[in-house]
């Protein structure tokens, strides 16, 4: 966190100062771990078994907040009797399909459940085709009823359909209050997890037993009524083929000590980009609408009932997806969108399966998608395999790039590393390239979503220089270009540019659009034509707009409220009146948790929202996340929707049952609990179980992505180190901002790996030398910098695990210039998410600078023959198909 | 003629309390007229670090239609008026002499950068949207659903845009059909 | 009516204290400001909560539209220096901050170093770690450890670790000898107390470099004119923090009214003793050194010289009041001997 959000870490110190302990888990010993109470190093790539295994100490001593849990969580509900753990099936849950490796989720359901509760699942045409599940059971046979659909269910994708909040799932389980029961969630828990002891965690980890103890003691010691623990973790977590169970972990872990929903509590995911919430809430993202609504699915989702059919019938917020699906069409196609053609709803594109990027890439490479747009993104070094990314680039027909500085997604043509090693070819590169420059963040208004959820907003400074524009002009331009192009066009396809709201004011020389006419209409409007305040005033009728429903209640009043700049010092801590925060400037999620199931808070210490008898409402110093006048004993009538379903003493109302979900009976494609895999390329092999790596992992074969051996394999022996990648304070991501600027550049001039002095011996290695890296993608070279903060791990056979730290900033443009760290790794994903496992993988590291030229080609070559991987030498241009794999 | 005297340093320092002419006597004009750049600006406008997702606030001070400063701003709760070296060198973003200003274009196989000017460059990338539109077309799948979308143009954005940006993007780009829309979110 | 006297004490040497050396009160008043002069300003740099971000260096070179250290314009000089995460290696005309790192390990006693059961872990490997003997190529940022490490070292396993971070300044010297030896009168002392270098005056002739004890002032090589921290005169005249200070993440600069500092960081060295950070100390806040106490001064983990502080820097021109004495009667002979030889030379033609 000092590394990487300095200004934020002030609040660390300053709660270090008021007697708070920090502790700092990471394999590194970093700028963060010089100012904690405690560094915990760590393996890479083993911190489920690390967060498993304090959840194991706190079930095991029975050292959770028993009321909380008892009242806030699903730990008393019953699990199914035909489910089966990765403790009964060496790795793997019940329900895997070998074929496909892919789940299906029915035996993970509550008891009593005929009908599991999944919503919106269904599979994605995975390449090869798609599936089809002999055991399409329970909701997906409701699905096919309702759509009339043959509905692929256990997917890999179901986030896709879902949307936030996860599934649903039914509303009144059976639990057992005494969890005495051994399918209590919890029980279910208890023993999945009760081999992750101190020593286990010792010998998967490297962190002994005695420290692994220490930090127990200190979480939970700093937990219950009167003290609460915080985690924190930066983006890192989730770049593992395991990412979205880590989170589950810390989760459960949270909830159990009944630290979610109260102040000092929580897990903070720090966020590495200005508005990379806001990128999600209102989404550039293939699989989600504004306000994580569901992007149409070919096979589900033929009709806004089709679509809205689950949302009809949820408890809980998502109850009324209906509302603000139809607000959301109203917005985009205005007088267009009547009742009688389903609001536009056919206006919109279906998917039909994985379009993320990586997948996308691979399809460049395969010459099937003509354009590409990049704005503000540097994939040839900043995305897993640049190598990969930069044969996508090299096979369009067209690429449009917007940024300030000349980057090297935009000239791979010119003087990639690929133009270096005879992989291309300039004048045989088909390519046309727009480089299209952008106006920087004083150069233009608008808001960022800020790790917090907090929108605030920039005024304009000064006019862009030159042909600078703003994206909002670029894409406003651009549609109304292709509006003008279309106009006397009678074919149907043409009609949802056509019917377009696209009327957005203008002012200045460039036509600037107004940004705040863009907010205003993010927020939605009222039948009357002012502004909405909240989303519960959106309405499934037509008569309001809304395009993003989380964040209505930003221009709430016809006031930009994320402009608003109360001075923090003339407020008290939560300065409510700084920016805003959605939803409707609840600055802690979930917070009617911080206040027992009576309504009062937990302790006097930890006061935070609380029920007022009296006033007969919920007040506190935040704005309460829960209806204002629901009392803390409402009781739900039999048969309720939506937030009238949820319990007055149902803190997490945008799950069905309103619990926080100790195990996910359904919504995850990889487990109901999380659990450890090694990572995809790993010198260990599981020492829990015989499956190695999570099975649900997503791979791409290819000659430009060969994965390298792993586990016992023998040819992982030719890959034998760790790697890990992360940032530095003086450079920010692909280093497009940073490697230009001087003064950056001078702070860290030159792409170095950290190694122990113990690898450095090992390989010969010299402080301010050279290292050249190899993995059976590419190899790159950097300077050493040889520090005891790196530390070797020795496995119980003796064997050290040397981890090699990567900063991953470089490129061969810029000021500060050098090898892209990414162009080691390959892609390998996540099966919930499609986010690659960039945080860990295998190489080698030597001595000494790499090959130059096609030499460098051979010289990697010759790694993968050694290693017993398939050749990766490609055509002209990388281009070379998606292979097709035995059981993938 | 006390006037002109005082001008010069050494019968100040002869004359004056500073016998060693380390401190007032040695102070030359430019010292005298010597103020922050700030004081000097024609206006402080608020903003927002375009780093990482801290959100911390910055006061960019205006002259002359340039920024002539970046700082933190004291009054967000967020930050306090800190900023970290990135933040702290967020005006070289604005002013860098390797930024590009123009736009630049490379032809297919060109083996160099060519001009082309702003506008013939928007009429150009609209035209090749809508053959890529076009081309890649899927109205509907071999089941006969409705898939109303286009495989042709892929979009991926970082994670620095505004709100804004990415809400106009996402409803271009899904009116125009296009799917393959991904963000830094994903990675 | 002014007199102009050759009998001013600076020239007479016959002052009654010597203002060249020891504590000094009132630093603007002694460099002739009014007694309404405002009060004297300095740095409190607190290197126990630095997290070496560099913003002080990144700040203050954009607030002093400092040049970068490749100011020769000649690329290949900007290279990674191999020292820990410093690559400024130290104050100089276009850095007047500089972030240190120091890294300091020392093998700690446990049963076993990495991953294993107790006494389940086979043999140490060929590179054995549990007594850190065994590890042959130190990282030649390893400065030994001088002192007992102290509560805020993170444990690493068999090592325990810290790495310091300390962010250096000029120092602003109540005795500053680059003021003292100045000849053109380009170094001034300001009515804040600090010291500070017109560039329009500076001609480049280099005395004031060997004369700081620190190695602050440096010049700039394109040039030939000396440039260090001013604690941003500009923007304290306009009642502005410095730029490094105003930027501080973890409030590790802190600037004010040098009392105040001294009393801050007097009770910060207080708790830090108690919470037994024996190791921490105060430097350049004694006003009985060897510059008169500094204007800006740290609050350090280690030993001055771990973060390349001179232990016991004295002001050069300590002994200048008396060897001016000495001097004096020596140049009133040169003199003699200089004009018989002027008078009497014969120009060869």
């Amino acid at each position: 966190m000092a590394e990487c959000h300095p200004v934020g870490f002030q609040w660390v110190m300053e709660a270090k100062d008021r007697g708070a302990k920090v502790i700092h888990v990471d394999p590194r010993f970093t700028r963060t771990s010089a100012l904690a109470d405690r560094h915990v190093p760590l393996r890479a790539g083993t911190d489920i078994a690390f967060l498993g295994g304090l959840i194991n100490h706190v079930l095991q001593n029975e050292l959770y907040f028993r009321e909380y849990v008892l009242a806030y969580t699903n730990a008393a509900t019953l699990v199914r009797e035909d489910f089966q753990d990765t403790e009964d099936l060496d790795g793997l849950f019940s329900g895997f399909d070998p074929e496909t490796r892919k789940y299906d989720e029915s035996s993970w359901q509550y008891d009593g459940v005929d009908t599991p509760a999944a919503a919106g699942q269904r599979s994605t045409a995975q390449p090869g085709g798609q599936v089809k599940s002999p055991n399409d059971g329970g909701r997906a046979d409701r699905m096919q009823e309702q759509s009339g659909e043959d509905v692929d269910v256990r997917s890999a994708d179901q986030f896709e359909t879902a949307g936030s909040g996860g599934s649903g799932a039914v509303p009144k389980p059976e639990r057992d209050e005494t969890l005495q029961h051994p399918r209590c969630v919890i029980n279910v828990l208890k023993r999945h997890f009760s081999r992750y002891t101190p020593e286990l965690v010792g010998e998967i980890c490297g962190v002994e037993p005695e420290v692994f103890l220490e930090v127990a003691e200190a979480i939970t010691a700093n937990s219950g009524r009167d003290r609460t623990t915080a985690w924190v973790y930066s983006v890192g977590w989730t770049h593992h083929t395991v990412g979205v169970q880590y989170i589950r972990t810390c989760s459960i872990l949270q909830a159990l000590l009944g630290n979610m929903g109260r102040p000092g509590g929580g897990i903070l995911a720090l966020r590495g980009h200005a508005s990379i919430q806001g990128s999600t809430d209102i989404p550039t993202l293939f699989n989600i609408l504004p306000g994580y609504l569901p992007m149409p699915h070919a096979k589900q989702h033929q009709s806004l009932d089709d679509y809205c059919a689950l949302g009809d019938q949820r408890i809980g917020f998502w109850g009324n997806m209906r509302a603000y699906t139809v607000s959301l069409l109203k917005s985009w196609w205005g007088d267009a969108a009547q009742p009688e053609n389903d609001f536009c709803f056919d206006y919109m594109p279906r998917i039909s399966g994985d379009h993320s990027s990586y997948r996308t890439v691979a399809d460049m490479i395969e010459g099937k998608v003509p354009g590409y747009f990049l704005v503000g993104e540097n994939p040839a070094v900043g995305h897993a395999n640049g190598r990969m990314q930069r044969f996508g680039l090299a096979n369009l027909e067209w690429l449009v790039v917007r940024d300030l500085q000349m980057i090297e997604s935009a000239t791979f043509w010119q003087d990639g590393p690929e133009i270096a090693t005879g992989e291309m070819v300039t004048d045989q590169v088909p390519t046309e390239v727009f480089f299209m420059p952008a106006a920087t963040h004083v150069e233009k208004e608008g808001t960022f979503t800020q790790t917090q959820r907090l929108l605030q907003w920039r005024h304009k400074a000064v006019e862009p220089p030159g042909e600078c524009r703003s994206d909002l002009w670029f894409y406003f331009h651009l549609g109304r270009r292709l509006r003008e192009k279309l106009k006397d066009s009678t074919d149907p396809r043409d009609r949802p540019l056509l019917d377009l709201v696209w009327d957005y004011p203008t002012h200045g020389e460039h036509a600037e659009p107004s940004a705040e006419a863009v907010l205003r209409e993010i927020n939605g409007v009222g039948p009357d034509g002012r502004t909405l305040s909240s989303y519960t005033e959106m309405k499934d009728d037509g008569s309001t707009t809304g395009g993003c429903w989380i964040y209505t209640g930003v221009y709430a009043d016809e006031v930009n409220q994320s402009a608003r700049r109360k001075p923090g010092r003339e407020q008290d801590y939560v300065a409510a009146e700084w920016g805003w925060a959605w939803p409707l400037n609840r600055r802690t999620l979930y917070n009617r948790a911080s206040a027992d199931p009576e309504g009062r808070p937990w302790s006097e210490r930890k006061k935070y929202v609380w029920w007022d008898e009296d006033a007969g409402e919920w007040t506190g110093v935040d704005v309460p996340d829960f209806e204002k006048g629901k009392r803390p004993d409402y009781v739900p009538p039999e048969g309720a929707k939506a937030q009238d379903g949820i319990g007055g003493a149902d803190p997490f109302i945008m799950q069905d049952d309103g619990k926080a979900w100790l195990y996910a009976p359904a919504g995850l494609a990889d487990g109901p609990m999380p659990t450890h895999y090694e990572p995809a390329e790993s010198p260990m092999t599981n020492l829990l179980y015989k499956q190695q790596s999570n099975p649900g992992r997503e791979e791409i074969h290819a000659p430009w992505n060969r994965l390298n051996p792993s586990g016992d394999d023998p040819g992982a022996r030719v890959y034998p180190y760790v790697f890990t990648t992360y940032r530095l304070t003086e450079h920010h991501t692909a280093g497009g901002m940073s490697r230009t600027l001087p003064y950056l550049s001078e702070l860290q001039p030159e792409f170095f790996v950290e190694v122990s002095p113990q690898l450095a011996e090992e390989r010969g290695l010299e402080n301010g030398g050279w290292a050249t890296l190899v993995s059976a993608r590419s190899a790159i070279e950097a300077k050493v910098l040889v520090t005891e903060r790196m530390r070797p791990l020795k496995t119980t056979d003796g064997r050290l695990i040397h981890q090699i730290g990567v900063p991953y900033h470089w490129g061969e443009r810029g000021i500060s210039t050098g090898d892209a760290a990414n162009d080691l790794f390959g892609v390998v994903m996540d099966p919930n998410v499609h986010i690659q496992e960039s945080k860990v993988a295998s190489c080698d590291i030597r001595p000494g600078r790499r090959p130059r030229g096609t030499a460098l080609v051979e010289f990697v070559e010759g790694y993968r023959r050694r290693a017993g991987v398939p050749s990766g030498l490609v055509p002209l241009n990388g281009r070379a198909p998606v292979e097709t794999v035995e059981g993938m | 003629m006390k006037t002109w005297l005082d001008a010069w340093p050494v019968y100040r320092q002869l004359t004056g309390p500073d016998p060693l002419g380390r401190g007032r006597a040695a102070r030359n004009k430019g010292t005298e007229q010597l103020t922050s750049r700030t004081a000097t600006a024609d206006r402080v406008v608020q903003s927002v670090c375009p780093y990482c997702a801290v959100g911390c606030g910055q006061r960019v001070y205006v002259k002359d239609e340039q920024i002539l400063q970046i700082e933190g701003d004291p009054d967000s709760p967020i930050s306090r008026g800190r900023l970290c070296p990135k933040g702290s060198a967020s005006k070289q973003l604005v002013t860098s002499p390797s930024r590009v200003t123009e736009v630049r274009y490379r032809r297919p196989y060109g083996t160099e950068w060519e001009d082309l000017d702003l506008d013939t460059a928007m009429d150009m990338i609209a035209d090749r949207v809508l053959d890529a539109r076009r081309k890649r077309w899927e109205a509907e799948d071999e089941d006969g659903r409705t898939l109303n979308r286009t495989m042709g143009i892929a979009s991926l954005g970082g994670a620095t845009l505004d709100n804004e940006e990415n809400y106009l993007m996402k409803k271009l780009y899904s009116a125009m059909g296009a799917i393959q829309i991904e963000n830094q979110a994903r990675i | 009516m002014t007199t102009v006297s050759s009998a001013s004490p600076a020239f007479s040497g016959n002052d009654p204290a010597n203002r060249l050396y020891g504590p000094l009160p009132d630093v603007a008043g002694d460099a002739g400001y009014d007694g309404d002069h405002p009060a004297r300003v300095g740095f409190f740099t607190d290197t126990s909560v630095c997290i070496g971000c560099k913003a002080c260096e990144v700040a203050c070179k954009e607030w002093n539209m400092l040049p970068m250290d490749d100011a020769d314009g000649v690329r290949d000089r900007m290279g990674l220096t191999g020292m820990s995460y410093d690559n400024t290696g130290m104050l100089g005309a276009n850095s007047w901050r500089h972030v240190a790192f120091v890294e300091q390990s020392r093998p700690v006693d446990l049963p076993m170093p990495g991953v294993g059961l107790p006494g389940a872990g086979g043999t140490p490997g060929a590179h054995g770690l549990a007594d850190g003997s065994q590890t042959r190529q130190d990282s030649v940022l390893n400065a030994e450890a001088l002192a007992e490490f102290d509560p805020q070292t993170g444990r690493s396993a068999d090592r325990e670790i810290r790495w310091l971070m300390s962010s250096d300044v000029c120092k602003h010297c109540t005795h500053a000898g680059c003021l003292d030896v100045c000849p053109t009168g380009a170094l001034f002392r300001t009515e804040f107390g600090t010291v500070v270098v017109q560039g329009d005056i500076c001609n480049g002739c280099g005395y004031c470099v060997p004369a700081c004890p620190y190695g602050v002032i440096d010049q700039r090589k394109d040039d030939g004119r000396v440039f260090k921290c001013t604690l941003c005169y500009d923007r304290t005249l306009d009642g502005l923090m410095p730029a490094c200070a105003t930027a501080c993440p973890t409030e590790s600069i802190q600037f004010g009214n040098l009392d105040e500092l001294q009393a801050r960081a007097d009770a910060r060295l207080a708790t830090l003793k108690e919470q037994g950070v024996q190791t921490a100390r105060l430097y350049g806040r004694d006003e009985g050194d060897g510059v008169g106490g500094a204007g800006a001064f740290f609050l350090l983990l280690d030993e001055p010289e771990v973060y390349g502080l001179p232990p016991d820097p004295v002001v050069p021109t300590r002994d200048l009041p008396a060897l001016w004495k000495s001097a004096g009667a020596a140049a009133a002979v040169m003199l003699g001997v200089i004009a018989s030889a002027v008078l009497g030379s014969r120009r060869p033609r």
